[in-house]
C-alpha cells in the first residue's frame, strides 16, 4: 500500500519548510529510518527520516521549493507496487490532478531486463545528470577531499565548480589563495608582518556593491531580533562576578575528567543561571497574554551557538537537575550539531532562558537582546584578571562581567537585581553548583 | 639516423635481426615470393631463401602450431598473420600452447616466438577482417603483447621481441605502416618491452595511447596546444606487461585522463588503465577519468560509417575537454 509522505513540523513554531535537497531519488529503495530528504527550517537543515520502507515512486516537490506543514512531498510504495491514480488521489485527498507527471526514468537506466540489443551496444557509461548528491556529504572529487583533509578546509563551506557542484582541485586551490591574501591582510594589521613599502602600494579595483540573498537563517534572526527589540521593553542589569574560585574548582575538576567530558566556565553559568531561575520563576516565564504570565514548569537553559552565518540556540533541558558533567557533554555535542547545520529537533525547541557568552571573544560587556517569548537572557563576558580591590588591598584577581537583560512587562529592577545576587552566590561559591 | 615508413622500419628489423642470427626465420601467407600482403618482407626470400622465409598453406592453426614447435626445439621463428582476425583459428594454439608451456613444463622449454599481426580498420575490409582485439589476447598470462604507435618504437621493439626468449604477439597497425619518423640505425637499437614511454609532456591532462591512437593523440595535444591546453601523452607501447608507472607520475601531476584505443570500449584496454589510474591513484583523482573507444558495432563497410565509428582525434580532443571541465 502507498504512503504519503509529508512536510514534517520540526519545531513549535514552524510554519514551512524548504525541501533543500532529495537524498532518495524517485525509483530508489528506502529503509524505515533512512533518510529521504534535506529540509531547512528558518533554524537548521534537518534530515527527514522515511516513515516507510519501500521505494520511493514519486516525488511530489522538487528541491528548493518551501512547502507548508504536512505539505505532501513525496509517495512511498512497496517494491514493484503501481499505485492506480485512484490510490494517489485517495492519498493526496482528491489533489491528483496537481501531481507533477511521473518522469520517464527509463531513458536513464535502462533495465537490464529489458534492454535490446540496440540499447547494449548504445554508449554506455556516461556520468547521469541525477538529482541526488552524494548522501552524508558535498559532491567533491576525491583529489579535493585529500587535499582538504591535508589543508583542513570543510568542504562544506566551497562552492564547486566542477558538474553538478563537485568541488575539484582548481576549487581547493582558490580557496587556499584566499585563505593566504586573508592571512597576510591578518598579519598586516597586527603588525606581525613588515608593512608593504608604500611604493607598491597601488589603489586597488574598489569592488562593486553586492547584494546577497539572506539564507533563512539571517531571515529569522533578523525578523526575531527586530520583533524582540522594538516591541519589548528591556532593561539591563550589569555586575561584576568574582570568578577565582570558580576558575580553581573548574581546574581541579578538569583534572578528573575525561577529555570528552572537560567543563567549561560557560557549563557552570548554565547551571548556575538554571539554580538561579528555579528560585525566580518570573524570569523563567513568558507573556502568555495581556493579562496572563506562564511561568515554565521546566528550567530549559538555551545557549547560543555562532554558526555560518548567524547564530542558533540550542537548549539544555532541566539544567537545574543535571549534573555539570552532563550539562557539558549536551552542550558541546548539540553545539557541535548545530555548526554542521545537522541539529536534530529537540536540540532547538524549548528553551525558557538563554545564555549568551561572547568571553572567547574577549568581550568586556555586552548586552544581549530577549530570544522571544523568554523573558530573559544572560550576556556573559570573559574571565580576566584585573585589579581590583579586596579587603582594603588592591589585588589582581580574576573577575567576569555578565549583564542580564529582562522584559519589564514580566519583572522588574529589584526582582531581576535579586535574582542576579544569588546567581552571584553559586559563582562565586561554586561548590554549590556540585551539592 | 633516417627518416622512413613504420613499414621499412619493420621491414629493417626483420633484415638485421636475420642477418644477425641464422635461427630466425619467417612464415607465413605470401611472405616469400610475393614478398608480404603489406610488402614487409619484400626481397627477404631472394636473399634469405625458402628456408627461411616460408609461404605456408591458408591455415593459421598450421603456422602458430608448426612455429611454436620450431620455437621449442631450437629455432626463432617470426609467424606472420595477414591479419589479427585470423589468430581466432589459431586461438587454441596462443593461448593453451604459446602462453603456457614455459610455465606448465617448469621452465624446461623456452619460446622463442613472435607472432606478427596487423589490427585495426579504417580501410573497409568488412566487419570480420578490421577488428582490433589487442586487449582479448593481453588478457593471458604468459604471452607479451607488443604494439608500437611509431617506426622507431616499431623497429626498437621489434628486435627486442625477436632477441626475447618468450612467445610475443607483436601487432602491428596496417593504416600506420606509411607514418614516418627518425629511426636510428644501430643495429643492436633496441626498446625495451613493459616499458611505457612519454611521447610528449604537458602538465594539464593525461592522455593514455597506443598503436594508432598515438598519433592521433598527438595531433589532438597540438590542438589543445593552441587553446593553452598541454595535454602529457603515454604511448603504453606493451599491453602486456603493461607499464602504468608513467601513467601514474604523470596523472598524480595532471589529475585527469584520457584513454585512447582502438578497440571495443567494454573489457578493453581504456578499463584496465583506468581501474588500475584509480587503485593506485585514487587521491589524485579529480575528474571520471574518460575512455575514447570503438562505437560498440561491428564495423560498418560504408567508409563513411566506418570512420565514425572509429575512434578519431577530435574524439580525443574532445574527450580531454570533457575531463578537464574546458
Amino acid at each position: 500500500m502507498a504512503e504519503l509522505v509529508t512536510m514534517p513540523k520540526l519545531g513549535f513554531d514552524m510554519a514551512e519548510g524548504t525541501l533543500v535537497r532529495w537524498v532518495k531519488a524517485e525509483s530508489d529503495t528506502v529503509e524505515k529510518g533512512e533518510v529521504l530528504a534535506e529540509i531547512e527550517t528558518d533554524k537548521a537543515t534537518v534530515e527527514v527520516e522515511s516513515s516507510y520502507a519501500g521505494v520511493v515512486y514519486r516525488h511530489l516537490a522538487s528541491e528548493g521549493t518551501a512547502l507548508p506543514v504536512n505539505a505532501p512531498i513525496a509517495i512511498i510504495a512497496d517494491k514493484g507496487e503501481e499505485p492506480s491514480d485512484d490510490d494517489i488521489d485517495a492519498l493526496l485527498g482528491g489533489a491528483g490532478s496537481q501531481v507533477p507527471e511521473k518522469k520517464t526514468v527509463q531513458e536513464e537506466r535502462p533495465s537490464e531486463a529489458e534492454g535490446t540489443q540496440a540499447e547494449e551496444m548504445a554508449e554506455p557509461i556516461e556520468e547521469k545528470a541525477t538529482s541526488t548528491t552524494p548522501v552524508g556529504g558535498v559532491r567533491s572529487s576525491p583529489l579535493a577531499r585529500r587535499m582538504a583533509e591535508d589543508h583542513g578546509i570543510p568542504l562544506a563551506e566551497l562552492d564547486g565548480s566542477g558538474p553538478r557542484g563537485r568541488i575539484v582541485k582548481q576549487d581547493i586551490e582558490n580557496y587556499l589563495e584566499s585563505i593566504d591574501a586573508e592571512s597576510v591582510a591578518e598579519g598586516t594589521e597586527a603588525g606581525g608582518k613588515e608593512l608593504q613599502p608604500m611604493t607598491a602600494y597601488t589603489m586597488g579595483e574598489v569592488p562593486e556593491d553586492e547584494v546577497i540573498a539572506m539564507s533563512r537563517l539571517r531571515q529569522a534572526i533578523s525578523r526575531r531580533m527586530q520583533d524582540s527589540n522594538q516591541n519589548f521593553p528591556h532593561f539591563y542589569l550589569t555586575r561584576v562576578y568574582k570568578t577565582g574560585a570558580l576558575m580553581k574548582l573548574r581546574k581541579e575538576l578538569n583534572q578528573l575528567l575525561p577529555d570528552e567530558d572537560k567543563l567549561s566556565v560557560n557549563d557552570f553559568i548554565l547551571k548556575a543561571t538554571a539554580l538561579a531561575l528555579r528560585q525566580y520563576p518570573n524570569l523563567n516565564a513568558s507573556i502568555e497574554d495581556e493579562s496572563h504570565i506562564r511561568r515554565h514548569g521546566h528550567v530549559n537553559i538555551g545557549v547560543a551557538v555562532a554558526v555560518e552565518g548567524g547564530l542558533m540556540t540550542v537548549v539544555c533541558k532541566d539544567a537545574d537537575q543535571k549534573p555539570l558533567r552532563l550539562i557539558a557533554r549536551e552542550v558541546r555535542e548539540m553545539a557541535g550539531r548545530a555548526r554542521d547545520r545537522k541539529v536534530k529537533p529537540e536540540d532547538i525547541e524549548g528553551s525558557t532562558f538563554s545564555v549568551s557568552n561572547l568571553g572567547m571573544f574577549g568581550i568586556d560587556e555586552f548586552a544581549a537582546i530577549i530570544n522571544p517569548p523568554e523573558a530573559g537572557i544572560l550576556a556573559v563576558s570573559a574571565v580576566q584578571n584585573v585589579p581590583a580591590v579586596e579587603d582594603g588591598e588592591l589585588v589582581i584577581a580574576s573577575r567576569m562581567k555578565a549583564t542580564l537583560s529582562a522584559d519589564h512587562r514580566v519583572t522588574d529592577g529589584a526582582e531581576a537585581a535579586e535574582f542576579i545576587a544569588v546567581l552571584a552566590e553559586f559563582l562565586e561559591e561554586p561548590m554549590r553548583l556540585l551539592i | 639516423m633516417a627518416r622512413i615508413t613504420m613499414r621499412e622500419a619493420i621491414s629493417k628489423a626483420l633484415w638485421e635481426e636475420m642477418e644477425r642470427d641464422e635461427r630466425v626465420f619467417i612464415m607465413g601467407e605470401e611472405v616469400g615470393v610475393w614478398g608480404g600482403t603489406y610488402a614487409v618482407t619484400k626481397g627477404f626470400y631472394d636473399r634469405f631463401g625458402e628456408k627461411r622465409v616460408r609461404d605456408t598453406p591458408i591455415a593459421e592453426a598450421a603456422i602458430i602450431g608448426g612455429a611454436i614447435g620450431a620455437a621449442l626445439t631450437g629455432s626463432r621463428p617470426i609467424a606472420e598473420l595477414m591479419t589479427i582476425n585470423f589468430a581466432f583459428v589459431a586461438m587454441d594454439h596462443i593461448v593453451n600452447e604459446a602462453a603456457k608451456l614455459h610455465y606448465m613444463f617448469a621452465g624446461q622449454f623456452k619460446l622463442p616466438l613472435v607472432i606478427r599481426a596487423v589490427s585495426g580498420g579504417g580501410r573497409q575490409l568488412g566487419a570480420t577482417h578490421s577488428q582490433t582485439p589487442d586487449a582479448i589476447f593481453a588478457h593471458f598470462p604468459g604471452l607479451k603483447v607488443v604494439s608500437p604507435g611509431t617506426p622507431a618504437d616499431a623497429k626498437g621493439l621489434l628486435k627486442s621481441a625477436i632477441r626475447s626468449d618468450d612467445p610475443v604477439l607483436f601487432i602491428e597497425n596496417a593504416t600506420l605502416y606509411q607514418s614516418k619518423g627518425e629511426v636510428p640505425d644501430d643495429l643492436d637499437y633496441l626498446e625495451p618491452i613493459g616499458k611505457s614511454k612519454i611521447q610528449r609532456e604537458g602538465d594539464d591532462v593525461t592522455i593514455v595511447a597506443y598503436s594508432k591512437m598515438v598519433p592521433a593523440a598527438l595531433e589532438a595535444a597540438k590542438q589543445l596546444a593552441d587553446e593553452g591546453i598541454e595535454a602529457e601523452v603515454v604511448d603504453l607501447r606493451s599491453l602486456r606487461p603493461l607499464d602504468m608507472d608513467p601513467v601514474i607520475a604523470s596523472f598524480k601531476r595532471t589529475n585527469r585522463a584520457v584513454i585512447a584505443e582502438e578497440g571495443w570500449r567494454s573489457y578493453g584496454v581504456g578499463s584496465e588503465v583506468s581501474a588500475r589510474i584509480y587503485e593506485l591513484a585514487f587521491d589524485y583523482v579529480d575528474a571520471p577519468v574518460k575512455r575514447v573507444a570503438q562505437a560498440e558495432v561491428p564495423l560498418p563497410y560504408n567508409a563513411k560509417l566506418e570512420q565514425l565509428a572509429l575512434p578519431q582525434t577530435e574524439d580525443i580532443y574532445h574527450a580531454v575537454k570533457e575531463v578537464i571541465y574546458g
